[in-house]
């Protein structure tokens, strides 16, 4: 009973997420869920530009040449190729997540195998659609 | 009372609906299944869209957006946009805001913007489509 107490140290903080290289082992599954949230999250800003680029069609034809200035700016074309990567995977990640809706692939092997076709999927169809976006300019 | 009916939790009503402890989260689990659903072709056809529009000036998107085709599925991908939009926000908001008055004010704040943002560019639409 008289024991001397354990010396104390500070509890664990779980789940040590950051700095990447800690304690916390980073996995695909809990990577790509976070960066569909994310995804759908910056989407949400892009309506702004959206509906921006549709209202311009009401004004006068220089408002809608503001618009489509600060998209071909250098800052508009990386904010459009990010939400262009964002629509793409946020597109195939939603098929996957429906597919296991369904009850499917919900195997471990097959939670990743579709994690890796959604990435391929998202950065092909990135590149795809800027090489058609440049070749209709 | 006997033993097993102390242990059930859900009362009479409840246990005739059937719907477990569901109140609306059916709907909203479902409404968002079926917005990502729709928004599979809406999506491609919007991409596809703007990607043959690419440095358009306002006349030709103008002319674009007034054929029936163009306005029929730019009403639709704004809907479903907008609603999916909605659903995944509310989504967000329970999931990290837990005080009840900042998550009640900013889930109002934000679907209210989502609403004005889809009125906005619906009207545009109705307004090209319809020769304003």
């Amino acid at each position: 009973m008289a024991e001397a107490a354990p010396p104390s140290r500070p509890r664990p903080l779980s789940p040590f997420l950051f700095p990447p290289t800690g304690t916390y082992r980073w996995q695909m599954t809990s990577t790509l869920s976070i960066l569909h949230r994310a995804a759908g999250v910056a989407l949400g800003v892009g309506t702004l530009l959206f509906t921006w680029w549709l209202l311009a069609l009401l004004g006068e034809p220089s408002d809608f040449d503001a618009v489509q200035e600060f998209i071909g700016s250098i800052f508009g074309r990386i904010l459009l190729l990010g939400w262009t990567w964002a629509l793409f995977f946020h597109f195939g990640n939603g098929i996957r997540h429906l597919v296991w809706d369904t009850g499917h692939a919900l195997t471990l092997p097959n939670v990743y195998r579709g994690g890796w076709m959604v990435i391929v999927f998202s950065v092909v169809m990135t590149l795809a659609t800027w090489v058609a976006g440049y070749a209709f300019r | 009372m006997s033993s097993t009916s102390q242990k059930r939790l859900v009362g009479p009503l409840g246990r005739a609906r059937g719907l477990g402890s569901a109140k609306h989260g059916l709907q909203h689990w479902w409404a968002q299944r079926v917005t990502a659903v729709a928004l599979v072709p809406l999506t491609l056809w919007f991409v596809w869209s703007v990607v043959e529009l690419t440095g358009a000036d306002q006349a030709r998107v103008h002319n674009w957006l007034s054929r029936p085709a163009s306005a029929i599925m730019m009403s639709l991908f704004i809907v479903a946009t907008f609603y999916h939009l909605a659903l995944g926000v509310q989504v967000v908001i329970e999931d990290y805001v837990h005080r009840e008055g900042v998550k009640l004010t900013s889930l109002l704040l934000l679907k209210g913007l989502i609403v004005l943002l889809a009125a906005a560019a619906l009207f545009t639409v109705l307004r090209v489509a319809v020769g304003g």
